[in-house]
């Protein structure tokens, strides 16, 4: 039997909620607002006349070639992204977790890249892997151009994931590190006895059983790929959507358009249908995936 | 009893309350106003202590100067400053944000604040290159100019002569040459180039009276066209991409790993363009034992050349401010008029002064005679070539960032992906024409005065 405790009165619990509420319709309600009024008015960026245009700012998005192309580098980023996080966060978590020696101060190294901007970690791997000063530069020298992300989309793309893996993997080991801790060691123990190997635990036992974290990790890593302010940093630093829109990510676009461009709305327009994007995404997840993930 | 104790309590307070109110007001407030700026490090520091100079040159203002770090972000500030009326008096903003606050009603110009303040001006003492930048298509100014640059043409004296090269690279077929004279004496990168648009097609296209836009470059209305890929314009990016083709000129940008100032100091590259806002930088880098000059910014053989286009940043004062701070504004803006600021400026930055008569002090000061000062007279030449033609008084577009960058992704596409140039070039067009149809809607019912 559940015991509660209720309030007998209406206003007691309001004022509670009140502080938490001002803020929510703050920071999130009115900006959203404004973003909706924007996408559809014509405004100068110093005010004045906001002329109402009715879907004209979404016209203007959907016939541009080039917003395509963004959403198309966008769900390859994200995916890829989110993909290479959770595998790296995975490996990595599965090794730690076997308590080999050292692995306290590994733990501590491998949550280190998370605690650094995107916009740093940009930076720093834009000459890292600099094609003529870098890294890659006496690869190139022997086969030129086999590492080129100033000449070849593809390769620009591979860099901004690489940055961004390199990122979040960190942040994705927490969790999964923290996941494996509460699979009972007796089911690894008695796989252990039964003479399975530590690969053959990991897909038979703590995958499995790791399925509420995954998936909750490929939903914030999905959305972070798609909307994160890391994912602008790492692109603004290292490639400036470029080659010729190779890496040309979707909040990149919006932003360059909005503060460079002044254009605010159809930079809101974008945003408005990005935000629609990332609601039917977390839908598919939500209603596809989840279902295949046992919580208990 | 009781009550007598607290009434004489209370007004012990009230008597201490008011004798501090009116002990405190007893001498004059400064006015006190903010300016905010986009440059940032080395040159930042310069325009605090130009701050400082001003606020101990007398008592009445205090001006409050604070950098945004960076142009886009001074115009981005500004803009979300003025919509919550919380606006600086004074702004700088950079050349190409120049149409937005022309049209944005959010400013004072010059010359009515100039003159409501009682500070008799000579407009004309401003060079008419810089001037007709930031003035309106009658010539009147809205902005004071104050950092003001132009592109320039830099190449490794040393490089030249160990290559057998005994003349000076005024004319495109001049830098070819010295380019294949450079590449079989060895070295590997001639000339550098990046995809910066603002000397390779503004530059290039003013000094050879060349178009960007329909309308004189947009100063006649908002309805100009972009023109760029129908112009000698593109022969200029055909015959660049032969010599890139060529291993004549190098592509270097930050992607690559090094920006043609770098690749330039560090002697990568013998033959570059940018700013003469870079002389400084290059002049400290550079070791001192190699021998290096700045030129004119080369033409083709038979063109009659024009004036080069101003770049930089002007000064915008803001509307909406009280009374006071206006004369604070207009004082600080005649202070660094006058002839000793406008020198001072100049030397410690390297920008060039944008007054006549601070031009005249300097040269009569043997400025430009100096070392590392030397060669910077070229930019003044450059600018003031000629009067200003259409073509050579400024470009007034709206939405120029993303134009710019419409025409380097198009350079990009050339250069790295083999993209045909004219195509690349016609798309890039069509692109800035929609941005520009866009930017007319968008001020609908405006015209340009």
């Amino acid at each position: 039997m559940d015991k509660r405790a209720v309030f007998r009165s209406w206003w007691l619990p309001t004022a509670f909620a009140l502080p938490q509420l001002a803020l929510i319709a703050l920071f999130f309600y009115w900006p959203a607002v404004a973003v909706v009024r924007w996408a559809f008015t014509l405004e100068p960026p110093f005010g004045g006349s906001a002329e109402f245009v009715g879907l004209a700012n979404f016209r203007d998005v959907f016939a541009d070639p080039l917003y395509w192309n963004s959403v198309v580098v966008s769900l390859t980023f994200a995916l890829a992204g989110t993909l290479s996080t959770i595998f790296i966060g995975l490996v990595l978590a599965l090794a730690v977790d076997r308590q080999l020696p050292g692995s306290g101060a590994v733990r501590f190294l491998y949550i280190l890249p998370y605690a650094i901007a995107g916009p740093a970690a940009g930076m720093a791997f834009r000459f890292i892997l600099s094609p003529e000063r870098g890294l890659m530069a006496s690869v190139n020298s022997v086969f030129p151009d086999f590492w080129n992300p100033a000449k070849y989309g593809s390769h620009a793309l591979i860099l901004v994931i690489v940055v961004f893996a390199w990122k979040w993997a960190g942040y994705t080991f927490i969790f999964l590190l923290a996941g494996l801790q509460s699979v009972p060691k007796s089911l690894t123990e008695a796989a252990a006895m039964d003479g399975s190997g530590p690969i053959r635990r990991a897909i038979d036992i703590q995958i499995p059983m790791l399925a509420p974290t995954l998936f909750f990790l490929t939903v914030i890593m999905m959305t972070e790929g798609f909307v994160g302010a890391d994912t602008y940093g790492i692109v603004a630093r290292t490639t400036d959507g470029g080659p010729n829109h190779g890496t040309d990510v979707m909040v990149y676009r919006i932003v360059e358009e909005a503060f460079r461009g002044l254009n605010y709305s159809g930079a809101s327009a974008q945003s408005i249908v990005l935000i629609g994007l990332i609601m039917i995404f977390t839908f598919i997840q939500f209603r596809f995936v989840e279902r295949r993930v046992h919580y208990k | 009893m009781k009550i007598s104790v607290l009434t004489s309590v209370l007004a012990g307070l009230l008597a201490a309350t008011t004798l501090t109110a009116t002990t405190t007001p007893a001498h004059a407030e400064k006015t006190k106003f903010e300016f905010w700026y986009g440059l940032s490090g080395d040159l930042g520091e310069r325009v605090q202590e130009a701050c400082s100079k001003f606020n101990q040159s007398q008592g009445d203002f205090e001006i409050v100067c604070t950098s945004q770090n960076g142009y886009d972000t001074t115009l981005q500030n500004t803009i979300a400053a003025y919509r919550s009326k919380k606006q600086p008096a004074i702004t700088q903003i950079y050349d190409a944000g120049t149409l937005d606050l022309m049209l944005s009603k959010a400013f004072i110009p010059a010359k009515t604040l100039m003159a409501d303040n009682g500070y008799t001006i000579d407009w004309n003492n401003y060079f008419g290159g810089i001037a007709n930048y930031y003035a309106t298509a009658a010539g009147e100014l809205n902005s004071f100019p104050f950092n003001s640059s132009t592109a320039m043409f830099y190449y490794n004296a040393d490089a030249f002569a160990k290559a057998g090269i005994d003349f000076k690279p005024d004319t495109w077929e001049q830098v070819e040459e010295a380019a294949r004279k450079l590449k079989a004496a060895g070295y590997e990168c001639p000339m550098g180039m990046s995809f910066d648009t603002w000397a390779t097609m503004e530059q290039f296209s003013a000094i050879h009276n060349q178009p960007i836009a329909t309308q004189a470059n947009g100063y006649k209305g908002l309805d100009a066209e972009v023109v760029f890929n129908k112009t000698k314009f593109v022969d200029q990016v055909k015959f660049l991409k032969k010599l890139a083709d060529e291993k004549l000129v190098v592509v270097k940008t930050k992607q690559l790993g090094m920006d043609v100032v770098p690749a330039f100091t560090s002697q990568t590259c013998q033959m570059i363009q940018t700013s003469v806002a870079d002389h400084g930088t290059i002049g400290k880098t550079m070791p001192e034992s190699v021998k290096w000059d700045m030129a004119m910014l080369p033409v083709w053989k038979g063109t009659e050349r024009q004036n080069s286009l101003v770049g930089g940043a002007s000064l915008w004062v803001m509307a909406g401010r009280p009374e006071a701070e206006y004369k604070g504004a207009a004082a600080f803006l005649n202070y660094l008029g006058t002839p000793e600021m406008t020198q001072w400026w100049s030397t410690v930055t390297g920008y060039i002064p944008v007054t006549k008569t601070g031009f005249d002090a300097m040269k009569a000061n043997g400025f430009y005679d100096k070392a590392p000062y030397k060669g910077r007279e070229l930019a003044i030449a450059s600018l003031t070539y000629t009067p200003t033609s259409e073509n050579t008084r400024g470009i007034r577009l709206g939405g120029f960032t993303q134009i710019r960058k419409e025409v380097g992704t198009a350079l990009e596409a050339i250069f790295m992906q083999n993209a045909d140039v004219q195509t690349a070039l016609d798309q890039a067009a069509e692109r800035s024409n929609t941005i520009l149809r866009r930017f007319e809607k968008t001020y609908a019912g405006q015209t340009l005065n």
